[in-house]
């Protein structure tokens, strides 16, 4: 092939040079070009190596529909693989690499690949590798062998290791009628919308709208079609109504007309404008979609249709007329159809010799029989291209008389530098597929079409398999007209199209047999070979065929190769094509960016939850930590101190003075009404109705299924009105379940639930001097045993702010719960700081408020964790029998009363190390060989009290176990060793402390 | 997918929270009959088709809706608060009131 540039025509600004690099060599050309056209104007011919075979490939096509032509492009050392050439525009400073080849692309040592290519047939990996062990080389053994090799010599691009700094953005947008597509047909359909005033969204994955406007060279109402395509885009960029976007792929079609679009928005550019991502992803809900998407060309299947120099008539034709690149000196063109003719008459135009028309159709149509004599080409009727001749690129074809079914002698050869193909037209059905529509076969232009609209969506122009202009147009108008609502029968004419006007009709050949490779998929180097392979050994499903061939599984999803490879299969199995069925399409239409997916969803978009006194927490030397969307002190650190000094620290000075934890995290649900009693009745396992105003009681309550679901206390503030609280974790999660009881199961229920988390503020001060501390600042209440006795409430001020002060305690120790307003909380936190000063008031953070829990065997999260009962935690003493209440009738269940349950126990490690939580408890230690695990540790500190480390832990029937020894197993962490398994009440079991 | 709220109008699905199957019927509160709560906790009719589901629109009004939805196709032919839904229970509390 020795293409050129054409010293006039098509659409690129010759007056300008944009120089870019090829596998390191320097290139120039115009902007409008792709990286494809580009090189293909500077003669370049040789893209890349293909997928299994490392054979020499160059470009197929000129849009996204490129199975060949993919490269590398490096950007400030990120690399981005596997791109069509055919869609990337060049810029200044771009460097593109080619693939799959080493070491490098002239001389690549893996097309030996191309020698032992009777052995890399479909299912060759599974069949070496996979099984038995039958002779020495095979089986997944043999695959460890040979995975390195195989790993460097198959496959497309390799990503960078280089993180991508790119920015990217994410859209919501709504619209009346979403175009997809701006051709003749989806800009009449843009402009007919748009025009009824509905709000229009018009996507074009290309950056020029205009689709074959921009090359097909008619004349639309007296005009060239492009400048009738830029007048429409210009009266469109004007409307206040209408959006343009172009170089943005529709990519997904999803339920309730929400559709999935990527906008490359700076990947032309050298350098993004200020502010601008790189891609944007937009999430479109249309009240309409009109599909405009046009047709994919097919190429034929014959041996050695992959050589560079082969390719689709239309992409010839789109290079000479958009792209200003004469892709061939000396053409011939293979066709089954007359619109080939018509790129013959382009080439020859643009200034190439037609060497031969080859038609498979013993007669042609007056059409095309003149079109050729047009362009001075001897037309070849009735014979087929059996091979391709030349080594890198194309030297010429050898023909073959054909009677429609095979080829027989006669053979004679044809040169030439380029052979344009065109095996008939697949309109581009994707999105309607996608949207549920099972597309139709149709005989004359054999390819399937869109069935009448089930949802809405409308078709315009050859998506409809119309491939004739003006009638494309008259859909557009009312398709726009439809989707914007108005169902008047349009009045304007027709538009006049002229130019070369053809039957696209095809005769239905898709393959000349013959001997040698004849590609069906050839970005996944899937031959017609290939496909009969795969039905002799049993595939004959479509779907089983797609999966064992790779067929159509590429990056390109088969645009090219879906309906060849299934003609193939039909006559295969003996069936005609649309019994064999067809697959159905699947979102993404072209591949899409991660980073576009992931846009602002991560980082430091995610909202925080902080509590009043986070300022002061942080001023005080707190080190944070994420507990879902909250942040927490975790450890108040003094200088030089590790982790685990400063919480036993911490927690020492509550067991021994006293200490202030924020609790204002804790959920927190008002539950007001006549029947809020009995509500609670029915939601924890405990009575709640029974509980005095102004005391406070824990509560447990199950699943509908029986396992614990969370716990915390409630406190009765009125008759009528409960303040309930939950675990940080789940507050959400009780919140609807009790919404959900509230309006689903109980409506009749006078209750009302009402999150109050953030407007309260909390503070638990606690241990033996706790109440000396509340004694010094709290005025209008006294909080002595008599006033405020254990789970008692008492509302009165601390510095001049209403405080409601409950007397539980999480840590074991006489301790308060001070609850203020949420905007006082730092005032009453930092009057409880001071009141404490002559005390030594400590504030700890959550590792310190967990080595007290530890100590206590209280349990939290780690322990309730959706598979534990409250037997399982020794909390039965929790479960009335005096009512029913969600889940009192599951936790019955035979399977949760067994006695080899896990259960809830204490370890003490017995040489003094730590344990990880997630460890495992074993009955027998074998490091190499772990034994049966009979539970796991759930949390562990170093405990002040006890001067030792200890953890819960979840064991099988641990109650039983407890005075016996077991021993931690931990392989990932190489941590191994003996362990007491004791009751998990490790300090003051009897509680004595709290009640001091 | 679309939700259409009786109160605050269509909005997208990642407003909402799935609360079960619609077509379970709990069993009277204070029922010991352990087959029918197993029912009632794990039974679910797998339906290809028109499907009764219960949503939250956790992320609006916090209404639980009695949503119609086409397990094929996503399609939702109807959504309306779930105590509208359900008149046998207010037909049976209003009978209770009256005696
Ligand atoms: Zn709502």
């Amino acid at each position: 092939m020795t293409s050129t540039r054409i010293s006039m025509g098509g659409r690129i600004d010759r007056s300008r040079v944009i120089n870019f690099t090829f596998d390191g060599k320097r290139f120039a050309g115009h902007p409008g070009d792709t990286l494809a056209s580009a090189l293909l104007a500077n003669g370049v011919s040789l893209f890349g190596r293909s997928f299994k075979y490392h054979r020499p490939r160059g470009v197929l096509s000129a849009g996204v529909d490129e199975p060949n032509a993919l490269v590398t492009i490096v950007r400030d050392a990120v690399r981005e693989p596997n791109l069509p050439a055919t869609t990337v525009e060049i810029y200044d400073g771009l460097i593109a690499e080619s693939q799959n080849r080493y070491p490098s692309l002239q001389f690549d040592v893996g097309a030996v690949n191309q020698l032992a290519s009777r052995f890399l047939g479909a299912g060759f990996y599974y069949k070496t590798f996979m099984g038995p062990k039958i002779w020495p080389l095979k089986g997944t053994r043999f695959w460890m062998f040979c995975e390195h090799f195989i790993r460097r010599a198959a496959g497309l691009g390799t990503a960078g290791l280089e993180p991508d700094r790119s920015r990217y953005e994410r859209m919501n947008a709504f619209c009346d009628v979403l175009v997809v597509g701006s051709g003749p047909a989806g800009l009449s359909a843009a402009k007919a919308a748009a025009d009824q005033g509905a709000n229009v969204i018009m996507a074009d994955i290309d950056a020029r709208f205009g689709g074959s406007a921009n090359w097909s060279e008619e004349t639309i109402d007296g005009a060239p079609a492009s400048e009738w395509a830029s007048a429409i885009v210009q009266q469109l960029a004007t409307m206040p109504n209408v959006r343009l976007l172009s170089r943005t792929s529709v990519w997904g079609y999803y339920d309730s007309n929400t559709l999935a679009a990527l906008e490359r928005v700076s990947d032309h550019k050298t350098r993004p404008s200020f502010g601008e991502p790189r891609h944007r992803h937009w999430t479109i809900r249309a009240g309409h979609v009109v599909l405009a998407t046009g047709a994919f060309e097919r190429p034929m299947v014959f041996t050695g249709n992959d050589l560079p120099g082969v390719m689709l008539a239309s992409a010839g034709q789109r290079y000479a007329n958009e792209f200003g690149v004469l892709i061939g000196r000396r053409v011939a063109l293979f066709t089954n159809n007359d619109t080939a003719y018509g790129a013959a008459l382009a080439l020859k135009r643009a200034g190439a010799t037609i060497a031969a028309i080859i038609d498979v159709r013993k007669t042609v149509s007056d059409t095309a029989r003149s079109a050729a004599a047009e362009c001075y080409a001897e037309l070849i009727t009735g014979y087929a291209v059996q091979t391709t001749e030349g080594s890198k690129q194309l030297d010429g074809v050898r023909i073959q008389q054909f009677d429609g079914q095979r080829t027989t002698e006669r053979e004679r050869l044809v040169e030439a530098d380029c052979l344009l193909v065109s095996g008939g037209w697949s309109p581009a059905i994707h999105l309607a597929s996608q949207a549920g529509a099972h597309p139709i076969w149709n005989e004359d232009l054999q390819a399937f079409l869109p069935p009448p609209p089930t949802d809405k969506w409308v078709g315009a122009g050859a998506f409809n398999g119309t491939f004739d202009t003006a009638t494309a147009i008259d859909e557009g108008l009312s398709a726009g007209r439809t989707a914007s609502g108005n169902t008047k029968p349009r009045k304007t004419k027709s538009s006049v199209v002229e130019g070369y006007k053809c039957q696209p009709n095809p005769a239905p050949v898709f393959e000349i047999k013959g001997k040698g490779k004849a590609f069906v998929d050839f970005q996944h180097d899937v031959t017609a070979d290939d496909v009969r392979l795969a039905h002799t050994e049993g595939f004959t499903s479509v779907e089983h065929l797609k999966r064992y061939t790779t067929l159509g599984m590429a990056t390109d999803q088969g645009k090219t190769s879906n309906v060849p490879g299934m003609a193939i299969m039909a006559e295969t199995i003996g069936k005609p094509i649309p019994e064999v069925g067809s697959t159905r399409f699947r979102p993404p239409f072209a591949p899409v960016s991660v980073g576009a997916l992931a846009a602002e969803r991560f980082g430091d978009l995610k909202p925080e939850r902080l509590t009043p006194m986070h300022d002061w927490h942080i001023d005080h030397g707190a080190t944070m930590y994420g507990a879902g969307l909250w942040y927490r002190p975790m450890i108040y650190g003094l200088k030089g101190e590790t982790v685990e000094q400063a919480y036993v620290r911490e927690a020492r000075a509550v067991r021994s003075g006293v200490g202030i934890v924020d609790v204002s995290t804790l959920g927190k649900i008002a539950v007001q009404g006549p029947d809020a009693a009995e509500f609670l009745d029915r939601v924890y396992t405990n009575m709640f109705s029974t509980l005095p105003v102004n005391k406070a009681r824990y509560g447990m309550m199950l699943r509908e299924d029986g396992f614990v679901m969370d716990d915390g206390t409630t406190w009765r503030l009125g008759e009528t009105e409960f303040l309930m609280t939950t675990t940080t974790a789940n507050a959400g999660k009780v919140m609807q379940h009790l919404e959900y009881f509230l309006d689903v199961v109980w409506p009749d229920l006078k209750v009302h639930v009402t999150s109050v988390t953030d407007q309260w503020a909390g503070a638990a001060v606690a241990g033996p001097r706790s109440r000396a501390v509340l004694e010094a600042c709290v005025s209008g209440t006294a909080v002595d045993n008599a006033a405020l006795p254990f789970m008692g409430i008492v509302h009165g001020e601390i510095a001049g702010v209403k405080v409601m002060i409950c007397r539980l305690s999480f840590s074991g120790e006489l301790a308060y719960e001070v609850y203020c307003g949420a905007n006082s909380g730092t005032h009453v936190w930092e009057a409880l700081i001071e009141a404490g000063k002559p005390h030594g008031i400590t504030p700890y953070g959550l590792e310190a408020l967990g080595t007290l829990r530890i100590e206590k065997g209280h349990v939290t999260g780690a322990e309730i964790d959706g598979r534990t009962t409250a037997h399982d935690l020794h909390l039965d003493w929790l479960l009335s029998k005096k009512k029913p209440f969600i889940g009192s009738a599951m936790m019955n269940r035979e399977g949760l009363q067994a006695e080899d349950r896990l259960q809830l126990v204490g370890i003490i490690p017995l040489d003094n190390l730590p344990i990880n939580g997630g460890a495992h408890i074993v009955e027998e230690l074998h490091e190499s060989h772990p034994s049966d695990s009979i539970g796991h540790v759930t949390a562990m500190c170093y405990s002040p009290a006890l001067g030792k480390y200890i953890a819960l832990a979840l064991v099988k029937a641990g109650k039983s176990r407890r005075g016996s020894r077991a021993f931690v197993s931990d392989p990932l962490r190489k941590r191994f060793g003996p362990v007491e398994i004791v009751s998990h009440h490790f300090f003051d079991p009897e509680g004595s402390r709290l009640h001091g | 997918m679309l939700i259409s709220c009786p109160h605050c109008g269509p909005r997208d699905v990642s407003e909402f929270t799935y609360q079960g199957d619609g077509n379970r019927v709990r069993p009277d509160h204070a029922s010991t009959d352990i087959g029918a709560w197993n029912a009632y906790v794990y039974d679910r009719v797998n339906i290809a088709g028109e499907h009764n589901e219960i949503w939250q629109h956790s992320g609006g009004c916090r209404m639980h809706l009695s949503v119609t939805r086409n397990t094929l196709t996503h399609k939702i032919s109807s959504s309306t608060p779930v105590q509208a839904a359900r008149p046998t229970q207010k037909a049976a509390r209003k009978s209770r009131t009256k005696a």
